[in-house]
């Protein structure tokens, strides 16, 4: 009915990284070769990779102090009556007895919780954002199945009130916008740290790779098979796919070999440059796809174009090849117990990302619901509870690995985020209780140290300019 | 009077169980809102709950279920939605929860669609809902049609209560589907009802079978129990003024029965509403400006329109099947936790997706609760049913123990075990 959520036929992905980019202002090495051949730009230097560039910044902090609390590091580890310390933006130290530094803030935070901040890898946040009108609806190009070309960040409205609420009730820090899923390829994904600025680029966390969302299954196939056009099936899908790379492998060829080598320089292909980029390892492959049989078709059609897929995101049945998935190094971006909404979703469990971890296999939640995001820490906590009743032992502070680093890992920011480890970005939640329980809600959330949510404190909570002077402005009344 | 000798009739058809069972040792919570009773005991005779409480005894004969160390409750009550109308959602050969080029509105009557067999049913019911208020979504008109109260049992008569309400879109919804704008909604409610009353005094002179026709025969048959207020009418409306709007219809339509489903801003007129007596079926979580109807949406609204006296019962607008209704009702305690917010506390948490929406259909007699006279709806759960870890280890309703088994956990029990083995998966059963 009209009634229900908003989890819409949207959900892609795609992310790719782009590691400290080269411009095409730079400095170009003159190569040996003599002849009237143009020089040679260098590997990854005909153009720009960062066109786009991040500005933002971290906002000021102070150094602080959590004590007496739970603490789960992210990487599966726990203190009891432990304490946390960052300063600088940075984590410097968990563990027992630590002492604050002067001129530090000292939290008691005894009963409660202290978490890395949560990591979504499947967002669509500022592309479909809150309110879910026409002229905001961004998030798919649907005109064309291949749109490699499109960006998410392009779509994403920095004004999404849906930031705030995934920052304030769910203690998200850092999240991946994705294009929707109605193309093979839905174009560049982009990750952003959760703090609210005037421009997409000052929310863009600094240096992460991008992603190319796919997209599989009944999604392409409905959209463009009900215009008429190609693919109207499943096999249709995989060979617009396949003709795609092939092309992608052509135009990488030839870039590749006249910034190497110089000569006449070959034009630009904005979506081929994407789909180059995942060729050579620059940018990541974010795979929406349900059905196990169709991914492993897809990790094959990899293998012959010589890319990796990152994650394969909803995966309602990667539970059926746990060892496949394994084997390809390829991760399960899932929900805890989403099913029977469409045919590819209808053999769903709630097990789903448990089985995944016992068999070895890359596992992590997601959202891909503006919704959902606010409650990804109640998701994991469904998802444990099912494996246990099957029988599959987790700990609380193994599961956290779903909602930090595993994500961080899968988007390429696990050097930078997702865990407590000293030297690593200040994104913490103090919860107000365990945070696998539904009765438990973020007091305080700080992205690079900076105190950006405070439950006690209304001026500590953002109101986007959207809700500004509307009735109940952000939910803050 | 009349309304409640066809609430009965309506009840006669529904089975009976001829046993005595009681449920002992455990944490009883009873649904009406109190708080739950540690050490409890529950009476079921006859399909029907006989006793509740501390020092209940334990019959002669009757067949007994420890629930020591468990918690056990009503079985919950989920709507407003489509289950039992639709295998999967996505699948327009499967799904009866709408009926896009029907030239019916009105008229359409789920209880005719309705599949006990139904995969969804069997999940959600091991889930622990042992009843729904179902629904066919509005798409031609305003009206989407007569909704029904069904049973998740696992016998062949779903229907509790047939025709229970008429639906209608007033809001953006409504306005689409009228043609374009909200006036253009009111007008066609406005002409539905006049037709009905025109369709009453003479039925035979009512055109209503013309193409052209903008109210069919049937529809308008069907709209008269909603004039007459045998019938309740569900209004979708979420904006602070289409609520107002809503609430003048008894002006015009004295005998209506107003319920209002969604009201994502009803905290902002809730004295209204409460003084109006009309109740509520209201999202628990939905805290995002979705629309322009809902830029007020707050986690607080159904703590603020409970604490001004409004019957609200929580409604199902997730994705992971309705017994994700136990999350949402645990979240309203959560918030309750957040200064400035309003939540509620457990007991009432809990009558929120058991009690109330019975209450809110007017079958609170019936289901919904523990309190003796009810239809035996008896979950026990592993803990704390609103907790996350938590799931229903034993389903009752009717007072008939149903199977706790399901196609989604024989998938999970066939893929226990990794890769193929001796024989290929489709041998694993």
């Amino acid at each position: 009915m009209a009634i229900r959520g908003l989890w819409a036929a949207t959900a892609l992905a795609g992310a790719l990284v782009l590691g400290g980019c080269a411009s095409k202002g730079d400095e170009r090495p003159q190569t040996a070769s003599a002849k009237p051949k143009a020089p040679a730009p260098g590997r990854g230097k005909g153009y720009s990779h960062d066109p786009f560039p991040s500005t933002y910044r971290a906002y000021p902090g102070v150094a602080t102090l959590v004590t007496n609390v739970t603490v789960y590091d992210g990487e599966g580890g726990r203190i009891e009556r432990g304490s946390v310390l960052f300063a600088d933006g940075k984590v410097v130290g968990i563990g027992q007895g630590l002492t604050a530094p002067a001129g530090a803030t000292v939290i008691d935070g005894t009963g409660k919780w202290v978490t890395p901040g949560i990591i979504d890898i499947h967002s669509h946040l500022g592309d479909y954002p809150s309110p879910g009108v026409q002229a905001l609806s961004d998030g798919n190009e649907a005109t064309d199945p291949v749109t490699a070309d499109v960006w998410a960040e392009h779509s994403v409205w920095p004004q999404d009130p849906g930031f705030g609420r995934a920052l304030a009730n769910g203690g998200v820090t850092t999240l991946q916008i994705l294009p929707g899923s109605a193309n093979l390829f839905g174009g560049r994904s982009v990750v952003l740290k959760n703090v609210y600025a005037r421009t997409m680029q000052g929310m863009k966390f600094p240096g992460a790779p991008y992603g190319l969302k796919m997209a599989c299954g009944e999604n392409p196939k409905r959209v463009y098979g009900s215009k008429g056009r190609k693919p109207a099936t499943r096999m249709g899908n995989v060979a617009v796919d396949r003709q795609t790379w092939a092309k992608a492998a052509d135009y990488r060829r030839k870039w590749d070999r006249y910034e190497d080598q110089g000569g006449d320089e070959p034009s630009r292909d904005i979506a081929m440059d994407t789909l180059r980029g995942v060729l050579s390892g620059e940018i990541r492959v974010q795979n929406h796809c349900y059905r196990a049989d169709e991914m492993a078709i897809v990790m094959d059609m990899a293998k012959e174009f010589g890319y990796k897929v990152t994650a394969f995101h909803h995966a309602v049945e990667a539970y059926k090849i746990g060892d496949l998935l394994k084997q390809n190094d390829t991760c399960a971006a899932v929900w805890a117990d989403w099913y029977g909404f469409k045919m590819e979703s209808y053999d769903g469990i709630g097990e789903n990302l448990a089985l995944l971890h016992k068999a070895g296999a890359c596992v992590m939640i997601h959202s891909d619901d503006a919704n959902g995001i606010q409650r990804l820490n109640q998701e994991v906590a469904k998802a444990l509870a099912a494996g246990r009743r099957a029988g599959i032992e987790v700990s609380d502070a193994a599961a956290w690995r779903w909602l930090s680093l595993a994500p961080a890992k899968a988007l390429g920011i696990d050097d930078r985020t997702g865990s407590l480890k000293p030297g690593k970005m200040a994104d913490v939640v103090l919860w107000n209780g365990d945070p696998l329980s539904v009765y438990t809600r973020p007091e305080k959330v700080w992205v690079d140290g900076a105190l950006l949510y405070d439950a006690n404190d209304p001026k500590r909570r953002p109101v986007s300019d959207f809700e500004l002077g509307q009735p109940g402005e952000g939910d803050v009344k | 009077m009349k309304a409640l000798l066809l609430l009965a009739a309506a009840f006669v058809a529904a089975p009976v169980a001829a046993q005595t069972i009681a449920i002992t040792g455990g944490t009883v919570a009873i649904g009406d809102g109190s708080a739950p009773i540690p050490g409890g005991t529950v009476v079921i005779r006859d399909g029907r709950i006989v006793a509740v409480g501390r020092s209940v005894a334990v019959p002669a004969g009757a067949q007994t279920v420890d629930a020591t160390g468990k918690w056990v409750t009503p079985g919950i009550v989920a709507g407003i939605g489509s289950l039992g109308l639709v295998d999967a959602g996505g699948v327009g050969e499967s799904n009866d929860g709408s009926a896009r080029t029907s030239p019916f509105n009105a008229a359409l009557d789920v209880s005719t669609a309705l599949n006990p067999n139904g995969v969804l049913i069997g999940n959600e019911r091991a889930g622990g809902v042992t009843r729904a208020i179902v629904t066919s979504d509005a798409s031609t008109s305003i009206f989407g049609g007569q909704g029904a109260i069904i049973d998740l049992g696992a016998d062949p008569d779903p229907v509790t209560k047939p025709r229970a309400f008429q639906y209608v879109e007033l809001g953006e919804s409504g306005a689409d589907h009228a043609g374009g704008s909200r006036p253009a909604a009111y007008a066609m409610l406005f002409d539905a009802f006049a037709q009905a009353a025109d369709y009453r005094r003479n039925p035979a002179a009512f055109d209503g079978r013309g193409r052209d026709a903008l109210l069919k025969r049937a529809d308008a048959e069907a709209l008269l129990p909603v004039l007459d207020g045998r019938m309740p009418l569900v209004v979708h409306v979420e904006r602070a003024s289409d609520i107002r709007q809503v609430l003048t219809l008894p002006r015009r339509y004295p005998s209506l029965k107003l319920v209002l489903a969604g009201a994502g801003e009803g905290w902002m007129v809730a004295q209204e509403i409460a003084a109006a007596r009309v109740p509520v079926m209201a999202s628990a979580i939905a805290d995002l400006p979705a629309s322009f109807e809902q830029l007020a949406a707050t986690e607080s609204n159904v703590g603020r329109m409970t604490r001004a006296g409004i019957t609200v019962g929580v409604l199902f607008d997730g994705s992971g099947g309705e017994h994700g209704l136990t999350q949402f009702a645990g979240n309203l305690v959560a918030i309750g936790k957040v200064p400035g917010a309003t939540g509620l506390d457990w007991g009432q948490a809990l009558a929120t997706i058991t009690s109330k929406p019975a209450q809110v259909m007017g079958l609170d007699a019936e289901i919904g609760s523990l309190r003796p006279g009810r239809r035996a709806d008896v979950v026990v759960w592993s803990g704390d049913p609103l907790e996350l870890s938590s799931a229903a280890e034993a389903v009752w309703i009717d007072g008939r123990s149903q199977p706790m088994n399901s196609r989604q956990r024989r998938l999970r029990d066939r893929y226990l075990t990794p890769g193929e083995t001796a024989l290929p998966k489709a041998y694993s059963r």
